[in-house]
């Protein structure tokens, strides 16, 4: 099997708060290959963007630090780099496209210029050559009338079409990850299968991986070759998405997956929940978190930090003899 | 039996100033000609893309935007002019939820003086009446009564939502108008709200018009659905019926957009093509057609595209851009 593009190892993110040092990310693995689409799932503050963060280099200063870990990306590890040398990396090596395009755009140049700059600082062009670029750019993600539509500035875009811009500056330098957190979220659903549609053809041209950040497990589902599914920090269960839907081993993931309407779903019934809600960062426990909301009172299951087991080919589950075994019927 | 609440052909519109003297050149028009009707007991849902004017059309049910045109009716009472201390009585009856918890409930009040402000501004004025009653909510909403005395910034999204459901319930309330009320929650939320919503339906009689832009989510609410697009709907009827048999060209494309979390499913998508149309200068006909440059766009420049009976109880426009050959024929006889 070839070498993954990415691979995140035993990766602890904290951030310096009054309460002392919190654990966002707290041993975090996986793996990225080569032109496939990763996606994290998990609940607002299960620590999925700031892992996106972490192999960016994009944590708010100065409280947010990397304790531990490794980030493998083309033979180099990313946690390790100058911030020179990452600055690099980002743009051209990795494209990063953000929930809220108005804040990757700047409100004050115009969409061109914007992206212009992009070929003039990592590709050293021309001004002219760059502006055109840019254009070509605006015309790939089906941006009507591009040579018009560059010389406007980014207020003067609806949201669908500045998503497509900032979609635009991450492919531009034809980088080999893109990283998307939330990139549809803020749109009407039909913008967003345009935008889920556009991406999915781009990367199939470019051959790039990607790796998409929601918390729709309908975007999973449809988007998706693999999926991490992240509780409170951890990792709770990774595998490929078919296997994951037809077979979810953790019982958050099974609980997550019940929870949502569905079209088949009989209207006006009881939907089942999660019980509980997830324990502030800062006092949870070091061993099964999702025991800890359930409030089962097993002081070893709270104690001790379950294993990460592989259960068949890829497919890989955090062991507690509660939350796993409970799946076991 | 009569509805509880009964809209008629309404029309709100805001003006647009410009220029170097700020007149009025334009209008948007957020709603424009809408009728419906709510039964007791019932939940209407409301489904459309940002700015068809799904919100606007909650606010003027609730009073909170002035109509230009049409009438409401509540409870048989025409309340589409009522001023301010005619409203009020009203208000007990008629609430409203809205999206962000954050930003609706005051910040440096207690949860406790959240809840008791509508109590006090209707007439409970023993301070013992109130706290039982609160306490009370709290319990219905499955809160612990300790929440009482504790801040808003205390709680997470999924609480304070069930925080701005217990002020919304306080005075017996007749109809809610949730205003993407689940929106902002996570999943796993989102489901105990939506459980707690219907729960609360059926104990109290309540009639909803739950907006919102998730489909899967409205479709599990409601009994009747209407999907609006530009300022008017353009499709209603029985849940089951627009979900399992839409006519209108746009709720078939809505419905193709969203997501399924099915990764077996080989989904025919209908892509669209751009963006809704302003509400400042729509299109003069079908405003769909227009967007998908439909041939017989023409057509229905100035032509009637009222909402016709296709079935019982199924609603759709007389549009014979949206519509599929058979019922088009079926409609442009009844137009006839």
């Amino acid at each position: 099997m070839t070498e993954p593009l990415l691979q995140v190892r035993d990766l602890i993110t904290a951030f310096d708060t009054d309460a002392g040092l919190v654990r966002a990310v707290d041993q975090v693995n996986f793996d990225i290959a080569r032109g496939k689409t990763l996606g994290i799932v998990g609940e607002s503050g299960c620590g999925k963007s700031v892992t996106a963060m972490s192999i960016v280099r994009l944590l708010p200063q100065p409280s947010g630090k990397i304790l531990q870990g490794e980030v493998n990306f083309k033979g180099r590890d990313l946690t390790k780099l100058k911030p020179e040398q990452i600055r690099k990396v980002r743009g051209n090596e990795i494209g990063v496209i953000f929930q809220e395009p108005m804040t990757a755009l700047n409100p004050v140049h115009r969409i061109g210029k914007q992206l212009a700059e992009c070929f003039m600082i990592h590709k050293n062009m021309s001004k002219r050559d760059a502006w055109h670029a840019g254009v070509e750019m605006l015309k790939l993600v089906k941006i009507p009338a591009p040579e018009l539509r560059a010389g406007d500035y980014p207020h003067q875009l609806s949201g669908g079409m500045r998503q497509r811009v900032v979609i635009a500056m991450a492919l531009a330098l034809r980088p080999d990850l893109v990283i998307a957190d939330e990139p549809t979220t803020a749109l009407d659903v039909t913008v967003q299968a345009q935008i889920l549609d556009l991406m999915k053809r781009l990367q199939a041209e470019m051959g790039m991986s990607l790796m998409l950040i929601t918390h729709d497990l309908g975007v999973i589902a449809e988007t998706c070759d693999e999926v991490v599914v992240m509780y409170a920090g951890r990792v709770v269960e990774r595998a490929p998405v078919k296997e994951l839907f037809a077979r979810p081993l953790h019982a958050y993931t099974r609980g997550l997956l019940a929870s949502i309407p569905r079209m088949e779903t009989e209207r006006k019934t009881v939907l089942p929940v999660i019980p509980g809600m997830v324990a502030s960062l800062k006092d949870l426990v070091p061993g099964c978190r999702f025991c800890q909301r359930l409030d089962r009172q097993i002081s070893r299951l709270l104690r001790e930090r379950p294993p990460f087991i592989q259960v068949s080919p890829g497919h890989w589950v955090e062991a507690c003899p509660s939350c796993y075994a409970s799946t076991e019927v | 039996m009569s509805p509880i609440l009964s809209v008629r052909d309404l029309k709100v519109h805001f003006p647009v100033s410009g220029g170097i003297f700020h007149r009025q050149v334009g209008s948007v028009r957020a709603v424009d000609g809408v009728s419906f009707d709510i039964a007791p007991g019932e939940t209407l849902g409301l489904v459309g893309e940002s700015g068809c004017g799904k919100s606007t059309l909650g606010k003027a049910i609730v009073r909170l935007n002035d109509a230009n045109e049409g009438s409401i009716h509540f409870k048989d009472r025409d309340i589409t002019r009522l001023g301010r201390g005619a409203m009020r009585p009203l208000r007990k009856e008629l609430q409203m939820i809205f999206q962000d918890p954050v930003e609706s409930l005051n910040a440096r009040h207690s949860v406790r003086e959240i809840i008791e402000e509508p109590l006090l501004i209707h007439g409970m004025s023993s301070s013992g009446q109130r706290r039982k009653r609160v306490d009370e909510l709290l319990e219905k909403v499955g809160l612990q009564s300790a929440a009482a005395d504790r801040y808003p910034f205390e709680f997470s999204g999924g609480q304070r939502q069930r925080i701005g459901i217990a002020r919304a319930i306080a005075l017996n309330p007749k109809l809610i108008v949730c205003d993407e009320a689940v929106s902002a929650l996570d999943v796993s939320v989102q489901s105990q709200v939506l459980n707690l919503l219907l729960e609360l339906q059926s104990d109290l009689k309540l009639s909803y018009l739950f907006i919102a832009h998730n489909l899967a989510v409205v479709k599990h609410i409601s009994d009747r659905v209407a999907v609006m697009y530009l300022g008017k709907i353009v499709e209603m009827a029985d849940a089951d019926a627009i979900y399992h048999r839409p006519k209108h060209a746009y709720t078939k494309a809505l419905l193709s957009a969203i997501p399924e979390p099915d990764p077996t499913l080989e989904k025919k998508r209908i892509l669209l093509e751009g963006d809704v149309p302003s509400p400042i200068d729509p299109p003069k006909g079908s405003a769909f057609g227009h967007r998908i440059s439909h041939p017989r766009y023409e057509e229905t420049i100035g032509a009637d595209l009222s909402l016709r009976e296709i079935e019982p109880r199924h609603w759709v426009a007389a549009d014979p851009c949206c519509l599929e050959a058979a019922d088009w024929e079926r409609i442009s006889k009844m137009v006839a």
